[in-house]
């Protein structure tokens, strides 16, 4: 006894001193990694974001000289085509996120609830199905997504089946809701709205909402993201278990208010996750943009994440692509934040915190009367499960 | 239906609870219908675009561009896949995507499980300061270091070299996490057999840790694989040359390049399809394990 004391107090006064010299080098990897290709990196882009660098040379050299914020207001002040890009850019962006997010997010609880019912057969199969699309890559995605809605492709051809003539839609720009507009007449806006605007862009412009391109898009990304947020609900619905709902069924309520009065308040932190990856996720739109439309038709699919990137690499304004860059960081945060505003535990009104308390009550009261008497679904299912854990 | 229907009614049930009970299981069984329609047409609509993928890659140009829905080629040809193949450089992207991709899966596992040990595991001072500066690093937009990570890349020449290709994505914060969650939540007691036999802390880490930790392994592998594999925004900042096109660069290239719209479809469906076998088989492979992992207490 008294030697394995020593002994083991021996080891842990050896460890100690290995500690800190191992602990920093077993960090050292990661450390060198993260700052060479992250901090200083983003620093250098920082510099960049206030110089007249033109991509030639180094970016320190002596040839390149301070421009302050030129860069900045040649996006967001200096009326031109920069800022009118730009403007563009987070018009195309701000519908992407207005519309994926909610869909994405609702089709995803949506798929998980489904498959968290008890009586499912073949979850197993719904459930590969449904997250398989999430794991391909969003270049493979976006080559099919061009076949399936090319002019003559799969989508319009099906649309033909019940004699609609489906547009050409990844060269279509026109707004969704211009198009809107436009079928109940209206295809001037106001002078109120294309005499002002914002970022070089008339409000008018801002209103037209989506183009036809960037909405094929979207139903392309909504397609590849809803597996893996339904994975999220699929896990949250699970820790939180069916008793309460097999009550309320019990109790002669539809599904419909039992996700909307049960399941939903259960998982308020799960939909938080899911809507803040969202729109994080959506402000970084490159890729499909990269493969796909390359910010065409007229500029309507183009995002500031590809727009940073074509400023700097294809038309060498690599300050002014430094500085979207920075403004899309910005925007990201804000965005993130705003939202956890909205989002944040508001109190309820006093009516809804009433029926909710009631809801609560009664459930509570039938699911104990429901196990009292031991019948049923409940027992017959439980005996069903052990089976399955026998074979 | 009704005859299940009461010998599933326990005689027990008072009047008022029978009728509940009843209206209850009829809405049961008529909800089971509508879920199973909704859940089929469903994956009808998830499905559907793949197979129609896999079909065309089978068509000739004519024929894909005439019957954009059906399932069955006119001709069944594999024209496409011998041109990718054969006659374009599809070989050199798929080689390039290859090798990154397991460097990058074996650097990831390795640093991030060492990392995320030292982190939860090793007393040291400035723990917490790498910590808070991990969590930071991964609140950065990815996208937003495209230009920077061009930028260090050049200066340290090597840009357009595997090394510059590589070495940038040898870590990733969230492996970091996920190592470092799972770290904590094993015993300590191992490890102290070892101190008092005083290993070394590398050989502790290597030898007996480091297997106990296999699930979080298996899971780091897989997304490192897939992150690495699907990767496309790095490669373009870090590359120009055709020799070290990855598959991600090559397929984007083929969608938009020089083919003009509407033609040629086949060949680049085949390429798409291609490029995502290796991650599908890794999917189906470790469907258990990806989708059920926070799935535990429940037992189907």
């Amino acid at each position: 006894m008294d030697v394995t004391g020593t002994q083991s107090h021996g080891a842990t006064r050896i460890k100690h001193g290995n500690e800190r010299l191992s602990g920093w080098l077993f960090c050292m990897p990661m450390l060198v990694i993260l700052g060479v290709f992250l901090v200083i990196p983003i620093t250098m882009a920082l510099w960049v974001s206030f110089s007249d660098w033109s991509g030639r040379g180094s970016p320190f050299s002596s040839h390149v000289n301070f421009a302050g914020f030129s860069n900045y207001a040649a996006v967001l002040t200096k009326p031109g085509l920069a800022q009118s890009d730009f403007g563009t850019a987070i018009r195309n962006n701000a519908w992407y996120t207005l519309l994926v997010v909610p869909l994405q997010t609702l089709l995803s609880l949506l798929l998980a609830v489904m498959l968290n019912r008890r009586i499912l057969k073949a979850r197993g199969f719904f459930r590969t199905a449904f997250y398989f699309p999430s794991v391909t890559s969003s270049v493979a995605i976006t080559v099919l997504w061009m076949f399936l809605f090319g002019a003559s492709g799969s989508i319009n051809a099906m649309l033909s089946w019940v004699g609609i003539n489906g547009p050409n839609w990844f060269n279509d720009p026109r707004g969704l809701i211009q198009i809107l507009l436009g079928s109940i007449g209206i295809s001037k806006g106001p002078s109120v709205l294309t005499q002002h605007g914002l970022l070089g862009l008339s409000w008018w412009e801002w209103l037209a909402g989506p183009s036809v391109a960037m909405f094929a898009i979207m139903l392309m990304v909504i397609f590849t993201t809803s597996g893996t947020f339904m994975l999220m609900f699929i896990a949250a619905l699970q820790s939180i278990g069916e008793g309460t709902e097999e009550a309320a069924i019990m109790d002669g309520t539809n599904a419909w208010q039992r996700l909307w009065h049960i399941t939903v308040p259960q998982l308020k932190p799960t939909i938080f996750t899911v809507v803040t990856l969202g729109i994080i996720g959506t402000w970084q739109v490159f890729d499909q943009i990269y493969t796909g439309t390359k910010g065409g038709p007229s500029k309507t699919t183009l995002t500031p994440a590809y727009l940073s990137y074509s400023a700097a690499f294809d038309n060498q304004e690599w300050g002014q692509g430094a500085a979207i860059s920075f403004v899309l960081f910005v925007i990201i945060i804000v965005m993130t934040w705003i939202q956890r505003q909205l989002m944040k535990d508001r109190k309820m009104s006093r009516r809804k915190t009433a029926y909710y308390a009631a809801m609560k009550a009664e459930t509570l009261a039938s699911a104990q009367s429901a196990s009292g008497l031991g019948t049923g679904q409940g027992s017959a299912r439980s005996t069903s499960t052990g089976d399955a854990e026998h074979v | 239906m009704s005859e299940t229907h009461t010998s599933l009614t326990p005689v027990t049930l008072r009047q008022t609870d029978e009728g509940r009970f009843r209206r209850a299981l009829h809405s049961l069984i008529h909800g089971r219908v509508l879920l199973y329609l909704a859940l089929a047409v469903i994956a009808l609509i998830y499905i559907l675009p793949f197979v129609i993928q896999i079909a065309t890659s089978f068509k000739s140009d004519a024929d894909a561009a005439a019957n954009p829905v059906s399932l069955i080629p006119e001709v069944w040809t594999t024209a496409a896949y011998r041109r990718l193949f054969l006659n374009s450089d599809f070989p050199v992207w798929f080689k390039n995507s290859v090798i990154v991709t397991l460097v990058v899966t074996a650097g990831r596992v390795f640093f991030d499980s060492m990392a995320g040990y030292a982190l939860s595991r090793l007393r040291f001072p400035g723990r917490n300061l790498i910590f808070t500066l991990l969590v930071a690093v991964m609140s950065v937009p990815m996208v937003v270091l495209l230009i920077p990570k061009f930028l260090i890349i050049k200066t340290l020449g090597i840009y357009d070299s595997y090394l510059g290709m590589i070495l940038p994505l040898l870590i990733d914060a969230s492996g970091v996490f996920i190592m470092k969650n799972f770290f904590e939540s094993i015993p300590r007691s191992v490890e102290e057999q070892a101190m008092i036999d005083r290993a070394g802390t590398f050989r502790i880490f290597w030898s007996i840790v480091l297997p106990m930790a296999r699930p979080a392994l298996v899971t780091i592998t897989i997304l490192s694989f897939q992150g690495s594999w699907n990767e496309l925004s790095h490669f373009i900042v870090s590359t120009q040359s055709p020799a070290l096109t990855t598959l991600t660069k090559g397929v984007a290239s083929l969608a938009s390049g020089q083919l003009s719209a509407g033609s040629q479809y086949p060949i680049k469906l085949a390429a798409a399809a291609v490029m995502t076998i290796p991650v599908a088989v890794l999917f189906f492979a470790f469907q258990k394990r990806i989708m059920n992992t926070s799935e535990g207490s429940v037992k189907e």
